[in-house]
């Protein structure tokens, strides 16, 4: 008896001190997870990542944090390593008991955190483009779902404007954003009426180098006469080489333009471009784009890196947007509270750099506007067509028979990712 | 004589259009009145505009015009050039550091700097290039410059259509130069398979069985498949073209996988000389062989950029020859300095020596993450090993590659010589083969460990400089070659460099007929699974060191 009794003093201490941490809480900072891997084959990628986000939130104390309180970046290093990716999650909400938590690059590490923040209920944004077939209540998706990159640049691609391809060529690093992707695309291209040989899929290992046989495959591929395209899934390090051996090999953006959805302008960043001039890119933010609030972000930024050569790419615009939306849902909510903050989130709006304004679904997805550019010289690109307004983000594609009829809705009644849409 | 108005906008029309306002320039120039500087004026400013369709009537207007400048003034758009100033005149300027260099477009006259603010850039996507590419073409396929003349044809011909074919007749009949002349006669066969008369047709379908294009045989092909030509004769001959073509593509097919693989191969090669001496000869498994390859590459980043801030940039081109020797010393020191101070201690003991290097690894990685940062590095390819050389018939080879076969096959030779004939080498020798002897015979076995290890790791910073030219320069480098280099020297043989050469090329080419086979995955598998056969039953790779030499 005595023993309990013990136990129950000592878990009332215990209360007591969580009671009374609890209120010291109001003049502590909000914790805000970074999750971005500064080792490894992703840093290249995801260092900027972690500067943007540490950025935006001293931007956002000097302008006094959010409800009174300062925020304070917790920044870990995943080091591209997958199941550390879920290890660090765990420790940044068990440990460092974050409010949220805005990380991931590759689609194999958001896979690898989800269950995680799916068991302590925490709260990601991802801000990548991916291959959607994804749905979840603790993950906000502030990048491009296939809908609103994938599908409208081989649009444009088919249209007079962008040379009215017929002929596809579908190459891709071998995981599963790629497959996913090809398999979106391939389904839309039959239904637009293009033949089972007129379309090549080929996929190449991570940081694939030697890409003669394949350049040369395409070239071959793309002398039948009709127009060719080649849609680019190559992700990460193969596309320096890539696209060197297209540059060598003489395949000018006139004859057959590649469109990527990887290749923004810190890739580039490695490359000379000159002799990739015309090849393609689909994002839903340019660097390039004219604009007053994209240059005053850009200012701001060179000056918190104080580096004028850094660029700013899609993720990280948005990272911008999720963060921004983020801040005005605590806001709205009056507290850090999961729940809470996740219910404040939908219907939230924040202007894109590029125009108009980015809204956050009940899909846990984006409406963003859709973008196409040109590679130029100076390693940037120009726009040469852009969607008339924001194109709302699909987890579920519709080109997918399985996938097409279902739909995420998070909100109530529903409050679930992958139901049969109702049939009425 | 052309209603300007009704004009349909296909390309056909427009490049039809064009090309007789070409012909008309070139057969009738001296008679056809100056277009006045007006018209030329006005078209210019068409330009300013940000709808591309009207961009693209602009430009063909332009290439109605007749006039010289508009050659200029059209690749200066094509190149993204032509700019429009704060006070709406069309400019062409280029950039040079923050400021913009103008010239006026209408009299060529250079006039004030200007900065990126006062100019608006007029955009230009694809379909308006392939528009610029044809309307510039036709003007030059006359022009004094062959090169040009030839580039001219080869794309012209990449979208026929038969206006063109009395451009490419005048222009053959005019032509000085013997390979020019075979393009525009590949050309004019091109187009003359639609021509009226069948003998035309004939000698146009045997001209053409004279090429290796795969373009030609498809339009060969679609010829028959659609049954546009009637004539049966005709056909048979067009039959017996496509069959000599397919002969050719055949052969060249396996030509340019023999010429791939040696390729590969001698990326191989060079990621595994430097490897051969360090496991081959020391027998030190060296998992930082790979981060010793990214050093080199990253000495060749640093003298790229030392010469190009302090050196004319006329000798730009030449900073890959001053950085071998730097990368060569850079890799070199760090090997030196990781043999005497972690190796040293750990000979004969395999699995820690593969701890440790590994360890040291990860080290270099983040410390040259650090210090230049995550990202890829651009090192440019200088000029004189850019582009590439077509041998027949679609097979080229890209002129960096084959300088990097010559180069791996210098590297070679170079080492071989130096262990074969220096007296270093031949202490080298001695030590890997029998300790205690050449330790005994007064040779400073610690002194040569430190050397031989310097000696490998500043080969593979010679290799990572040459790779540079072909792969990412990034912290990562190194950990794309480590696999291949150990697969390398341990199928070659582990102690020979002969074993090495030929198991570089050997898997280089393997691997090559495989891909298109069997795609670059499974590929690679293949390779792999074969390896490990290979292993099974020769343990001791291809060329087994026998012997003494054998050590245990």
């Amino acid at each position: 008896m005595k023993t309990v009794s013990k136990l129950m003093a000592a878990a009332c201490l215990f209360a007591g001190v969580f009671a009374a941490s609890e209120g010291v809480r109001a003049d502590e900072p909000i914790k805000v997870g970074v999750l971005h891997s500064l080792s490894g084959t992703m840093a290249i990628s995801e260092t900027a990542l972690k500067d943007v986000m540490e950025f935006l939130i001293s931007e956002q104390n000097t302008k006094g944090g959010v409800l009174g309180r300062k925020l304070e970046a917790v920044v870990v290093d995943p080091a591209s390593d997958w199941p550390l990716f879920a290890e660090k999650a765990r420790e940044l909400i068990e440990q460092h008991e974050v409010d949220v938590v805005f990380g991931c690059w590759t689609s194999v590490s958001r896979k690898s955190v989800l269950p995680v923040f799916e068991e302590l209920n925490g709260m990601l944004f991802y801000p990548v483009q991916y291959e959607g077939e994804e749905s979840s209540r603790n993950i906000f998706y502030t990048g491009a779902a296939p809908n609103q990159q994938a599908i409208p640049a081989v649009e444009y691609l088919m249209s007079e404007e962008g040379g009215s391809v017929e002929r596809w060529v579908l190459a891709g690093t071998d995981y599963v954003y790629p497959r996913t992707t090809n398999k979106i695309l391939e389904a839309f291209l039959k239904a637009k009426g293009v033949a089972e040989e007129d379309i090549m899929i080929n996929y190449t290992p991570f940081g694939h180098s030697d890409w003669q046989t394949i350049v040369s495959d395409i070239k071959k591929f793309a002398s039948a006469g009709k127009k060719t395209a080649v849609v680019s899934t190559i992700n990460g390090d193969a596309n320096v080489p890539f696209y060197k051996e297209l540059g060598n090999q003489g395949i000018a953006a006139e004859d057959i333009p590649v469109v990527a959805f990887s290749v923004g302008e810190e890739e580039l960043a490695g490359i000379d471009t000159g002799p990739l001039v015309g090849h393609l890119a689909a994002w839903n933010y340019f660097m390039s784009v004219e604009s007053d609030k994209n240059s005053e972000v850009i200012e701001k930024w060179h000056a918190f890196i104080g580096d004028e050569d850094r660029v700013f790419n899609d993720p990280m615009e948005a990272h911008y947007i999720g963060f921004q939306m983020w801040v005005q849902a605590v806001e709205k909510a009056g507290t850090t509270d999961i729940d809470a903050v996740r219910a404040a989130m939908y219907g939230q709006t924040a202007p894109n750099l590029t125009g108009g304004t980015a809204v956050m679904n009940v899909n846990h997805h984006l409406s963003k506007p859709v973008l196409i550019g040109e590679i130029q010289d100076d390693g940037q690109f120009d726009v040469v067509w852009e969607t008339d307004g924001v194109v709302p983000g699909d987890a579920w594609s519709d080109f997918i028979p399985e996938s097409a009829k279902l739909m995420s809705d998070w909100t109530e009644p529903f409050s679930c990712g992958n139901c049969e849409k109702p049939s009425s | 004589m052309i209603d300007r108005k009704s004009r349909d906008l296909s390309g056909n029309r427009i490049l039809g259009a064009a090309a007789l306002g070409a012909a008309l320039l070139f057969t009738a120039a001296p008679v056809a009145s100056e277009p006045s500087e007006a018209d030329f004026h006005a078209a210019l400013q068409a330009l300013d505009t940000k709808k591309f369709q009207q961009k693209a009537q602009a430009i063909e207007h332009l290439g109605t015009l007749g006039d010289p400048r508009v050659l200029e003034v059209l690749e200066s758009l094509a190149k993204g050039r032509l700019y429009v100033r704060k006070d709406g005149r069309v400019v062409i300027a280029e950039r040079s550091g923050k400021k913009y260099i103008v010239q006026d477009a209408v009299s060529g006259r250079p006039e004030s700097e200007a900065s990126k603010k006062e100019l608006k850039k007029i955009k230009v996507n694809n379909r308006l290039r392939r528009l610029i590419r044809g309307v510039t073409g036709q003007l030059a396929l006359f022009s004094d410059d062959p090169d040009r003349r030839i580039k001219a044809a080869d794309n012209l011909s990449k979208n026929p259509n038969p206006q063109i074919l009395t451009l490419f007749r005048q222009a053959r009949d005019r032509e000085t130069d013997d390979a020019v002349r075979a393009k525009l006669e590949v050309g004019i066969a091109m187009l003359e398979l639609e021509a009226d008369d069948p003998a035309l047709r004939l000698a146009a379908t045997a001209t053409l069985a004279e090429t290796s294009d795969p373009d030609i045989r498809s339009l060969l092909e679609r010829r028959l498949q659609t049954d546009a030509e009637p004539n049966l004769e005709i056909r048979d001959t067009l039959h017996g073209a496509i069959e000599t073509i397919d002969r050719k593509l055949w052969l060249f097919g396996i030509a340019e996988n023999l010429l791939f693989g040696i390729s590969l191969g001698s990326v191989l090669l060079l990621a595994a000389i430097g490897l051969a001496i360090t496991f081959g000869v020391m027998g030190v498994i060296n998992m930082a062989h790979g981060e010793m390859i990214m050093l080199g590459a990253y000495s060749a980043f640093m003298v790229q950029e030392i010469f190009r801030s302090v050196v004319p940039p006329e000798l730009f081109g030449f900073y890959l020859l001053a950085a071998l020797p730097v990368a060569f010393l850079m890799s070199a020191s760090m090997g030196v300095l990781i043999e005497r101070g972690v190796i040293r201690f750990l000979y004969g003991r395999p699995l820690e020596t593969l701890l440790a290097t590994w360890g040291i690894s990860l080290i270099l990685q983040q410390l040259v993450r650090s210090i230049f940062g995550a990202n890829n590095r651009e090192v440019a390819n200088p000029e004189w090993i850019s582009g590439a050389i077509e041998i027949a018939g679609g097979v080229t080879v890209t002129l960096n590659r084959l300088c990097i076969i010559l180069f791996s096959l210098a590297v070679v030779a170079a080492l071989a010589a130096f262990i074969r004939y220096s007296r270093f080498g031949l202490n080298m020798r001695a030590v890997t083969q029998n300790r205690s002897m050449a330790a005994s015979m007064g040779i400073r076995t610690g002194q040569v460990d430190a050397l031989t290890f310097a000696l490998g790791s500043g080969i593979a910073g010679v290799a990572g400089m040459a790779l540079s030219q072909i792969s990412n320069v990034s912290p990562n480098l190194g950990q794309n070659f480590i696999v291949d280099s150990f697969m390398v020297v341990v199928f070659g043989g582990v102690g020979s460099l002969w074993g090495t050469i030929v198991g570089a090329f050997s898997l280089g080419i393997v691997n090559k007929f495989l891909e298109p086979v069997s795609g670059a995955i499974l590929g690679k598998i293949v390779v792999l699974i074969f390896i490990i056969l290979f292993i099974q039953m020769r343990p001791r790779g291809l060329f087994a060191l026998k012997g003494r030499a054998a050590g245990d």
